[in-house]
C-alpha cells in the first residue's frame, strides 16, 4: 500500500490560514491521483478545536499537537513538533505551504530529515505513481520542472494564492489525533509579536494590488491609489524606485527584490516596467497599466494600457469605479 | 566576533534569461554577475557588526571560478577573506549536498555569527540559511529587516504576512536576511578597498581539499533535481484603451473592459 500524503498546515491567531485550505486542497487532489489517503499535521496553541474544521477539504486524519508554548512560530520549537508529526503520519508526499513560515520550517526539516524540498511551487503533477512539480526561476523570468530521485520522499511548499480550494464538504469529519510532543526549551525566542491591525492587505494574498512607482513623485500622492485601492479591497504595492526613494514601505515594494505577487487584477500606475518589476508581477491574471508614457515597457505586459497622465487618469477612474459598483449593488 | 557570510553569484536581476540547449539550464554566456542581493544586505550588516564588535568577516561560497569575482567585490567592501568551493561535482547535486559541503568549511572557521540572504534571486528556494543552521546545530533567526546585537545575544525584526514578529537569541547563530536595498543601504566598494582586496587571502578548494569525497556528492546522492525547463506562458498582446476618448471616456471603457471582459470587477 503507497504510503498517505500529508500536509502541514499553518495556524495563526486563532485560526488556519486560507494558505493551509489550499495545500489541503491539493493534498486531498494528488492522494486521489496517487490512490492514497490524505493526512494533515495541525500545531500550535488552541488548534485542537479547529482541527475537524480540515475534514470539509477532504483530510482523512489531523495530527494535532496543541500546546500553549506554539502560540506563536518559533522555527526550533516548531520543527521538533512537525518532525515528531510527520513522523508519526510516515508520508509518501507532503505538502505544505510557501508562506513566510512555511518556508521556514520546511527547509529546516528537509536538512533535519535529509529530504529533498522544492519550495514555491504552482504545480504538482503525478505521473507513474511520482510526482513532479513546477515553481518559478528568476522571479518567473523561467519555470523549473523538478523531480525526485528514487526512494526519496518528495517536499513540495506551494505558492499561496495559486492552488485552488475545493468546495466545502463540511458533512465529513476527520479523525482527530492528538499527539503530546514536548516543547523543549529553545535557545531563540519569540519576544514580540506586532499584528498590523490596519486591516492593511498582504500582496502576496490579495486578489487586487494597486502599485505605484516613480511617477507618483511622491509619498503624499499615494493616498490617491490608497482611494482607488480602498475601492477593489486591494492591496497597495510600490517598485523599488519608489521604495528607494523612501515613499513606501520596503514590505510594499514588488519585483525580483521583493514580493512577486500574482493577483486576479494588478494595476501599475506609474510605472515603466522593469524587467526585474516585471517578473514579480508578471504572472498576475490580468494588467493594467496607466504611464503616460506610450513607450514604456509596461505596455508589453499589460491587458489594458492606459496612456494618460494619471493625476488626471486615477481619480477619474476610481470616480467610474464608484459609479459602476452603485449600479451593480 | 567571528562573522561568516554565506555568498551566492547570481545573474543582475535586470537579465534577460534564456534556456539553454540541455533544455533544464540557462544560457550564461552574456550574464552579468552580481552578488546577489540578499546576500549583500547579509554582508552589510556583517560589516556594520565588525565595525562594532570587532573581529573578522569571512566569505564563504561555492560555484565556478567567476564567483572569484564576487568574492573580490566583497572583500573590496570590507570583509576579510574568503573561500570559494569549486567543484564541478557540486553543480551537478541539490542544495543539501552543497550546504553540506559549505558546512564543513564555515565549521572550520569557527564562527560566532553566520549571515546570509534570505534567499537568492536566481532560484529562490530560501533554503540554504536554515539548512546550514540545522548542519551547525545551531538557532536561526530568518528574514531580518534590522540586526541588533550587544556581542552575545542578537535580535531581528521579521516581517510575516500581516505583522511584524521580533525574534531574540544569544550567539552562536545564524541570521538570513530579507528587506531591500532601501533598508540595508549595502555601500560600495571603495577605491583604497578594490586595491587591498587584491592582497586578501582567498582559498579555491575542491571536496577533496576539504577531506570529503565526491562520491557522496553530485548527482548520485542528489534528492532532488530540475529536470527541465519551459518559458513562462506567453501573454495575448494586451490592447491600449483609446478611441479618441477623453480621460473620463477612458475610465469608463476600462471599467467596462474590467467588468465584461475580463469579469475581474
Amino acid at each position: 500500500m503507497a504510503k498517505d500524503v500529508c500536509v502541514i498546515t499553518e495556524f495563526r491567531e486563532g485560526k488556519f490560514r486560507r494558505v493551509s485550505y489550499e495545500v489541503a486542497s491539493e493534498g486531498r487532489r494528488i492522494a486521489d491521483a496517487l490512490g492514497v489517503r490524505l493526512c494533515a499535521i495541525a500545531i500550535g496553541s488552541g488548534v485542537e478545536g479547529k482541527a475537524p474544521e480540515l475534514g470539509a477539504y477532504g483530510v482523512e486524519t489531523v495530527y494535532v499537537t496543541d500546546d500553549p508554548a506554539l502560540e506563536h512560530y518559533l522555527n526550533e520549537t516548531y520543527v521538533v513538533v512537525a518532525e515528531a508529526l510527520v513522523k508519526k503520519c510516515d508520508p509518501g508526499v507532503v505538502i505544505l505551504p510557501a508562506s513566510v513560515n512555511g518556508k521556514d520550517l520546511g527547509a529546516t526539516l528537509a536538512a533535519r530529515l535529509q529530504v529533498g524540498l522544492a519550495q514555491d511551487c504552482v504545480e504538482i503533477r503525478c505521473e507513474q505513481g511520482s510526482v513532479k512539480v513546477k515553481w518559478p526561476i528568476f522571479a518567473g523570468k523561467c519555470l523549473a520542472w523538478s523531480e525526485w530521485t528514487e526512494g526519496t520522499t518528495p517536499f513540495i511548499s506551494c505558492r499561496p494564492n495559486v492552488m485552488s480550494c475545493l468546495e466545502l464538504d463540511e458533512t465529513r469529519k476527520p479523525l482527530v489525533e492528538v499527539v503530546k510532543v514536548p516543547v523543549s526549551e529553545s535557545r531563540s525566542k519569540v519576544k514580540r509579536v506586532d499584528i498590523d491591525t490596519s486591516g492593511k492587505k498582504e500582496l502576496t494574498e490579495a486578489s487586487v494590488i494597486v502599485s505605484g512607482g516613480r511617477g507618483m513623485k511622491d509619498a503624499s500622492n499615494y493616498v490617491l491609489l490608497e482611494e482607488l485601492a480602498a475601492l477593489f479591497g486591494a492591496a497597495v504595492g510600490a517598485s523599488r524606485a519608489a521604495v528607494d526613494s523612501g515613499w513606501r514601505p520596503h514590505s510594499d515594494q514588488v519585483g525580483q527584490t521583493g514580493k512577486v505577487v500574482n493577483p486576479n487584477l494588478y494595476i501599475a500606475v506609474g510605472i515603466s516596467g522593469a524587467i526585474q518589476h516585471l517578473a514579480g508581477m508578471g504572472s498576475s491574471k490580468f494588467i493594467v497599466a496607466v504611464n503616460k508614457d506610450s513607450d514604456a515597457p509596461i505596455f508589453s505586459k499589460a491587458d489594458y494600457g492606459i496612456v494618460e497622465d494619471l493625476f488626471q487618469f486615477i481619480p477619474a477612474f476610481a470616480e467610474e469605479v464608484r459609479k459602476h459598483q452603485a449600479t451593480c449593488s | 566576533m567571528n562573522i561568516v557570510v554565506l555568498l551566492k553569484q547570481t545573474p543582475d536581476t535586470e537579465s534577460v534569461i534564456r534556456i539553454a540547449g540541455d533544455g533544464k539550464s540557462i544560457v550564461t554566456d552574456d550574464l552579468k554577475w552580481i552578488i546577489n542581493p540578499y546576500d549583500e544586505f547579509a554582508l552589510e550588516a556583517a560589516l556594520r557588526l565588525k565595525e562594532k564588535h570587532g573581529g573578522k568577516v569571512s566569505i564563504v561560497s561555492y560555484g565556478p571560478q567567476r564567483v572569484v569575482e564576487a568574492i573580490r567585490t566583497a572583500l573590496a567592501m570590507g570583509a576579510d577573506d574568503g573561500v570559494l568551493i569549486d567543484d564541478p561535482i557540486l553543480a551537478e547535486g541539490d542544495l543539501l549536498g552543497a550546504m553540506t559541503a559549505m558546512s564543513v568549511v564555515v565549521k572550520d572557521l569557527n564562527p560566532d555569527i553566520v549571515c546570509c540572504g534570505a534567499r537568492a534571486v536566481d532560484y529562490d528556494q530560501a533554503q540554504r540559511g536554515a539548512m546550514m543552521a540545522e548542519f551547525l546545530g545551531w538557532p536561526h533567526l530568518a528574514l531580518a529587516v534590522s540586526l541588533d546585537s550587544d556581542g552575545t545575544n542578537v535580535s531581528i525584526e521579521r516581517p510575516v504576512e500581516g505583522g511584524i514578529v521580533t525574534l531574540e537569541a544569544s550567539l552562536p547563530v545564524l541570521v538570513t536576511f530579507g528587506g531591500s536595498h532601501s533598508i540595508w543601504n549595502p555601500r560600495y566598494a571603495s577605491l583604497p578597498g578594490i586595491m587591498k582586496a587584491k592582497k586578501k587571502p582567498l582559498a579555491v578548494k575542491s571536496l577533496t581539499d576539504l577531506a570529503l569525497d565526491p562520491g557522496q556528492f553530485g548527482r548520485t546522492s542528489a534528492k532532488v533535481l530540475i529536470t527541465s525547463l519551459e518559458p513562462p506562458p506567453q501573454r495575448a498582446p494586451g490592447r491600449i484603451v483609446n478611441g479618441g476618448l477623453d480621460t473620463e471616456g477612458k475610465a469608463r471603457e476600462l471599467v467596462r473592459a474590467l467588468h465584461d471582459e475580463a469579469k475581474v470587477i
